[in-house]
């Protein structure tokens, strides 16, 4: 979908990005993260032209991006920032119909499209559609923002620190939903974060980067098991990378069918970590599992944290 | 006890003003200056009760402040303003029967304050009482019918400024008309000078210090100066090529008058458009950038409908600095509302200098009234 060939961008006599080459396949959730200035941001916005290399070629489906005029490019690409960025002379259904406009798509299909969007990120249409943006809460303005850049069914979404922003527990919902976007739509998506915690939940690959080079790049086991070096060690956080590996795994990876036990159960898509939590705050080393359904369906112990994958 | 204050100034003024100044002045002539009328002849014969719209606002500082007591106030100083025109007039009819035709009633200071403190009044109470801007002007507008009534039904027509009125009908029909046009004329320019530029200082912010130093050095020039300043130089272009003279233009009259009022006009109007574009949040342009607008999209769509609330306070100052300068281009022979008081200053008559001055201030007034209305209703538009 996206392929980065040596590609470098150097502002007077500091370089920003040095030799990066990367290749993101097509339903990648791709998040590039590192400290300020290691040039993830810069790596994210040469993609759609908002910065232009100054070295290599970044090819987009194939062909490189310098063979498209920048506004078509950015027309078939998804875009949301932290800042967000709604017009707030628009109402919802104008801002989200924005790019869809561009391409000069009939109304009625439009109308549809936003009905369709709103409902996705868990906006009442019918209720949204017609406010101003200064009538809606950061998180909801954030998810108009999303919606905004899925709405001309982009082959790629490229997000800049969109959830910085927001509350714990609103970015948490965000982060939920975006995943089941994802996991609905199959879209190809780059995320810029921080935020570690972030990456691992979200990313199917983890790109880690520092001083304009890519330090490591795989899936989140692969980084918070095998650190390339002291640096990578460091950012992932050498204390808790245990409590982090429990974070990207599910109840229903370890439990055991068809036991039982006592107390309030867990949900069996939950995660390792809220096991470990429950366990530790109610001071047991049993809990039942229930499924999807909400019938038992097994399970879990202390002990089964440990062990590795199954 | 006390529930506003601005009313209780306002009142105290008012009084101060009934006590120690002339309501109504009369003179043998109009060289002559007036004696005071006395209370006792303006109020005399049951007129007292002209007054009863006083009552309210007297008591109105002690009044709790809800939205019906401002609605009250509002239309007491509205009637107490026409009701005060019509005494004034009355008594100037009264006054007439008894004297000979050249004699003169003019308004004294009295009248002058306390409509002025009833104005303030009234627009005070519109301010507290409605918030909807629209709705505000709209009654307004209706609270001043009573005083137009007043003034067209001709009861004020014994005055001394109606009077020469009435001497100058036409006179004054072209004034107000040579006014508006020089003002008309004057945005032309502005507008089609003033916005390009204010839109090129907010690209290119290096050009900025040395054109806004130019625009403030004219603006500091005193504007008897600058048009006295273009007179030559315009009389030689036309004697250099006469075709510019059989076209109207000359070195006196509307040409640089329009002139000198588009230069002070730039500043406000490149200021306003500048700082509107500056003020667009750079993350909307970023989005919009992103999401694949062209320059042009994105300055048409996004940027001029989110400067605009600020390019037309912009044109709020400039319309109503044009309206006042144009009075001051009378004095280069452009003609207008100036001529009317520049005629009043040179022979005395203190009335004929209100003739240009209160549809001067009358026009000024509607043109800010108007403008920040615009400029209320865009902000609602674009949040």
């Amino acid at each position: 979908m996206i392929t980065f060939e040596h590609v470098g961008k150097t502002y007077g006599d500091w370089t920003a990005i040095d030799d990066l080459s990367l290749h993101v396949a097509e339903g990648e959730f791709c998040v590039l993260i590192g400290p300020s200035g290691s040039g993830k941001t810069t790596t994210l916005k040469m993609i759609n032209r908002l910065i232009e290399h100054d070295r290599g070629r970044i090819l987009f489906e194939g062909a490189e991006i310098r063979s498209f005029a920048p506004e078509q490019l950015r027309r078939r690409m998804g875009y949301a920032i932290q800042s967000i960025g709604l017009f707030p002379h628009w109402t919802v259904e104008e801002n989200i119909g924005a790019v869809p406009r561009l391409l000069g798509w009939p109304k009625s299909r439009i109308r549809d499209r936003v009905t369709e969007l709103l409902g996705l990120l868990a906006l009442e249409p019918e209720r949204f559609r017609d406010r101003y943006p200064r009538h809606l809460s950061g998180g909801q303005q954030q998810r108009v923002g999303v919606a905004r850049a899925l709405a001309a069914d982009p082959s790629v979404l490229l997000m800049d620190e969109p959830f910085g922003a927001l509350d714990p527990v609103t970015r948490d919902t965000l982060q939920a939903e975006m995943l089941r976007i994802h996991k609905a739509s199959g879209t190809t998506i780059v995320l810029v974060t921080h935020d570690i915690d972030e990456a691992i939940r979200l990313g199917s690959r983890i790109v880690i980067l520092d001083g304009g080079r890519i330090v490591q790049s795989g899936t989140p086991r692969a980084i918070l098991t095998k650190p390339a070096n002291d640096f990578v060690a460091d950012f992932v956080g050498r204390e808790d990378i245990g409590i982090k590996l429990l974070s990207i795994e599910r109840v229903s990876d370890r439990m055991r069918p068809g036991e039982t036990a006592e107390g309030e159960p867990i949900a069996a898509d939950a995660s390792l970590r809220h096991a470990l939590s429950l366990f530790v705050a109610r001071g047991i080393d049993r809990l039942p599992v229930i499924g999807p359904s909400g019938t038992l369906a097994g399970a879990i112990r202390l002990a089964d944290l440990t062990g590795g994958p199954t | 006890m006390l529930k506003n204050r601005v009313l209780l100034l306002l009142v105290a003024v008012g009084l101060a003003a009934a006590a120690g100044l002339a309501f109504v002045t009369h003179a043998p002539n109009r060289l002559l200056s007036g004696q005071a009328v006395s209370w006792a002849i303006v109020l005399g014969a049951g007129r007292w009760m002209a007054l009863l719209p006083a009552l309210p606002l007297v008591v109105g500082p002690f009044l709790p402040q809800s939205r019906a007591v401002h609605l009250v106030l509002a239309v007491s100083a509205a009637a107490l303003a026409a009701s005060l025109l019509w005494l004034a007039g009355d008594v100037a009819i009264r006054l007439a029967d008894t004297a000979t035709p050249s004699a003169r009633t003019s308004f004294g200071g009295a009248f002058w304050l306390i409509e002025a403190m009833a104005a303030l009044a009234a627009a005070d109470a519109l301010q507290r009482g409605i918030s909807n801007p629209a709705a505000r002007i709209t009654i307004g507008a209706v609270l001043i019918l009573p005083i137009l009534a007043v003034i067209g039904g001709g009861a004020i027509d014994q005055l001394s400024i109606m009077k020469e009125y009435a001497n100058r009908r036409s006179v004054f029909a072209t004034a107000v008309a040579t006014h508006l046009a020089i003002v008309g004329a004057t945005l032309l320019p502005t507008l089609g000078i003033g916005l390009p530029l204010g839109v090129l200082l907010d690209r290119r912010a290096r050009l900025r210090r040395p054109v806004f130093a130019v625009l403030n050095i004219i603006q500091t020039i005193p504007s008897i100066a600058l048009f006295g300043l273009l007179i030559a130089p315009l009389a030689g272009l036309v004697a250099f090529a006469p075709l510019l003279g059989r076209i109207g233009i000359s070195g006196i009259g509307a040409t640089p008058a329009i002139i000198a009022l588009t230069l002070y006009s730039l500043l406000p109007i490149v200021r306003s458009t500048t700082a509107g574009l500056e003020q667009v949040p750079g993350s909307v342009v970023d989005a919009a950038t992103g999401m694949g607008m062209t320059p042009a999209q994105i300055f048409r769509r996004v940027e001029v409908p989110l400067a605009l609330p600020v390019v037309v306070a912009g044109l709020r100052v400039t319309v109503v600095q044009a309206v006042g300068l144009t009075a001051v281009a009378a004095l280069i022979g452009a003609g207008g509302l100036g001529a009317i008081i520049f005629q009043g200053l040179n022979g005395s008559a203190i009335d004929l200098v209100l003739l240009g001055v209160v549809p001067l201030v009358a026009i000024a007034i509607t043109a800010d009234i108007a403008l920040k209305l615009a400029v209320t209703m865009l902000k609602m538009r674009s949040g």
